[in-house]
């Protein structure tokens, strides 16, 4: 487990190739676009899947879902992978209703987020190419 | 239902920090941006940008973005019909591909920079009949079309960022127009301060002898005002006092100016009339000073009263003509005359103390006399007296303690004055 540094307040680390970043308690723009920075900067640091864990997020504003949108861009761009893990009911729900999770992976969990993630383990990668 | 209502308290709360955002915010294109955040938010639009219109060069310029094609332009140029054709669409968001002639028109025109963006709805900024803006968002994140209801969302969030961005507009022209104000007012200055040397330059050219006067006037004026800490502007304007205190000899004969032997009474009482003329000719001209013209009008009382043209006594005398009258007193007294030598510097400081509480006013004596110290001893490192009085007149260290005593001695007797009123 390696530590790569990180933007503003953001906690991350990194497993691997996979950079876990964690949402604080309210998804505003001051701490959305921390997180959005810091997406970017695991990306451009050669992480090739991101999973943001909501586990201390009580609530997403149009602004934080706006953010998440640009986060799941970035990652479309790079071919990379990305899944939410311990997110709160109502946020799934927010979610689903307004369509992220045809873009994204909720997982309950990070363990559910990284045994998605070995699924997505290119074919090649598999067949040890 | 129980979606419907989820949506509902969505867009409702986005619409709410919308309105906030645009109330609270003063950085424009902190809150142009924000604002994006939220109209794309709320309905989770995966891209889009606000553009604001710009009516001399004819573009839409480009103010926010998010998700749109790296390589969009900074602008979309538009013609005469594409500007009536967003005006006719009026605030209201339309599908590039609406069976609506205008709408059609805009995406056909601009279908390269739409296209490459997958840009699905446009939703003009008009505010008052004015195009300020054109909003293009691409597609929800949900793939479906957006329903009339996320139209209405999107109208009332437009209204919102047009009102916005008009605000600014309105702003930013007052702010133009004040700075213009500012530079007119500043131009109107100059001209009215070069206007004011002219007229010093005229009058001292009608009196051969005592050529420069007013200008020096105007600046021993300024200098004591100063030193009597007057604020910038009642400087600016005793200077000018000091400039024009002689205007009325433009109506004394110039024989009588030029006379190179003392006159008699007559011709006296004749050039005694110059500060009443110079009052008649400056009180009705609107100065952005107060009492210039009282200053020219007074500017030859004394103290004691035995000054003229009114005879008015000590407080009864404006303290700008006090200066001026000061002022007038110590360029006639340092600068040679046709009928007497200048005097020297020590004498005039013998004459101030003489004087002082009888033609001259205390404060003002010990005020120019500490402006005259400071620069003697080079505490300030000001000239400006001593490069009027030019060079080898001044003897620092003869005239020093004589300053310093006379201001000693003023300065204690005006305290005295003080604790007596008091």
């Amino acid at each position: 487990m390696a530590d790569l540094p990180t933007g503003g307040s953001v906690r991350s680390h990194c497993v691997g190739t996979t950079a876990i970043v964690y949402a604080t308690d309210y998804l505003n723009k001051l701490t959305g676009e921390r997180i959005e920075r810091e997406c970017r900067l695991q990306l451009e640091a050669g992480c090739r899947a991101l999973v943001i864990n909501f586990r201390d997020t009580e609530l997403v504003n149009s602004i934080g879902v706006s953010i998440l949108l640009g986060v799941i861009d970035a990652v479309e761009r790079v071919g990379a992978q990305l899944i939410f893990s311990d997110v709160n009911n109502s946020t799934v729900e927010l979610f689903e209703m307004l369509g992220l999770t045809r873009h994204v992976v909720v997982a309950a969990n990070e363990k559910e987020a990284f045994a998605t993630l070995a699924e997505f383990v290119p074919v090649a990668d598999k067949l040890g190419h | 239902m129980a979606d419907k209502l989820d949506r509902l308290v969505h867009t409702f709360a986005a619409l709410a920090d919308l309105g906030q955002e645009i109330a609270d915010t003063s950085d424009f294109h902190e809150m142009v941006r924000t604002s994006l955040h939220l109209l794309l938010g709320s309905l989770a639009v995966r891209r889009g940008a606000i553009t604001e219109f710009d009516s001399e060069a004819r573009v839409l310029r480009f103010i926010a973005t998010r998700g749109l094609d790296e390589k969009e332009p900074d602008y979309i140029a538009l013609d005469s019909q594409a500007i009536s054709d967003l005006i006719s669409v009026g605030l209201c968001a339309v599908k590039c591909d609406d069976d609506n002639a205008a709408s059609r028109r805009l995406a056909e025109q601009h279908l390269a920079v739409l296209e490459a963006n997958r840009i699905e709805i446009l939703l003009p900024l008009v505010v008052r009949g004015k195009l300020v803006g054109l909003i293009l968002l691409g597609e929800k994140a949900s793939g479906e079309a957006y329903t009339p209801e996320d139209r209405d969302l999107l109208w009332a969030m437009g209204r919102h960022i047009g009102v916005g961005i008009q605000e600014r507009r309105l702003v930013e022209e007052l702010e133009r127009r004040a700075a213009e104000n500012r530079k007119l007012y500043e131009d109107m200055r100059g001209i009215y301060q070069d206007t004011v040397k002219a007229f010093a330059a005229a009058i001292d050219c009608k009196d051969k002898y005592t050529q420069g006067h007013s200008e020096r006037v105007g600046k021993y004026s300024e200098i004591i005002a100063r030193e009597m800490g007057w604020s910038d502007d009642a400087v600016e304007g005793i200077a000018v006092a000091g400039y024009l205190h002689d205007i009325g000899k433009l109506v004394v004969e110039r024989d009588i100016l030029n006379a190179p032997y003392h006159i008699d009474a007559k011709q006296s009482s004749e050039l005694n009339r110059h500060p009443a003329a110079g009052y008649e000719i400056l009180a009705p001209i609107h100065h952005p000073y107060a009492d210039i013209s009282l200053m020219a009008r007074y500017h030859h009382e004394r103290m004691d009263g035995a000054g003229y043209p009114e005879g008015l006594i000590g407080d009864q005398i404006p303290v700008g003509a006090r200066i001026v009258a000061l002022a007038d007193s110590f360029d006639a007294m340092t600068t040679d005359r046709p009928y007497k030598k200048r005097r020297s510097l020590e004498d005039v400081v013998i004459d101030f103390r003489r004087n002082s509480g009888k033609q001259f006013a205390p404060e003002v004596v010990a005020s120019l006399c500490r402006a005259l110290l400071k620069e003697v001893t080079g505490e300030t490192g000001e000239r400006r007296i001593l490069r009027m009085l030019g060079k080898g007149y001044v003897d620092p260290d003869r005239i020093a303690p004589l300053l310093a005593e006379l201001i000693a001695e003023l300065d204690s007797a005006l305290f005295a004055k003080a604790a007596g009123n008091a």
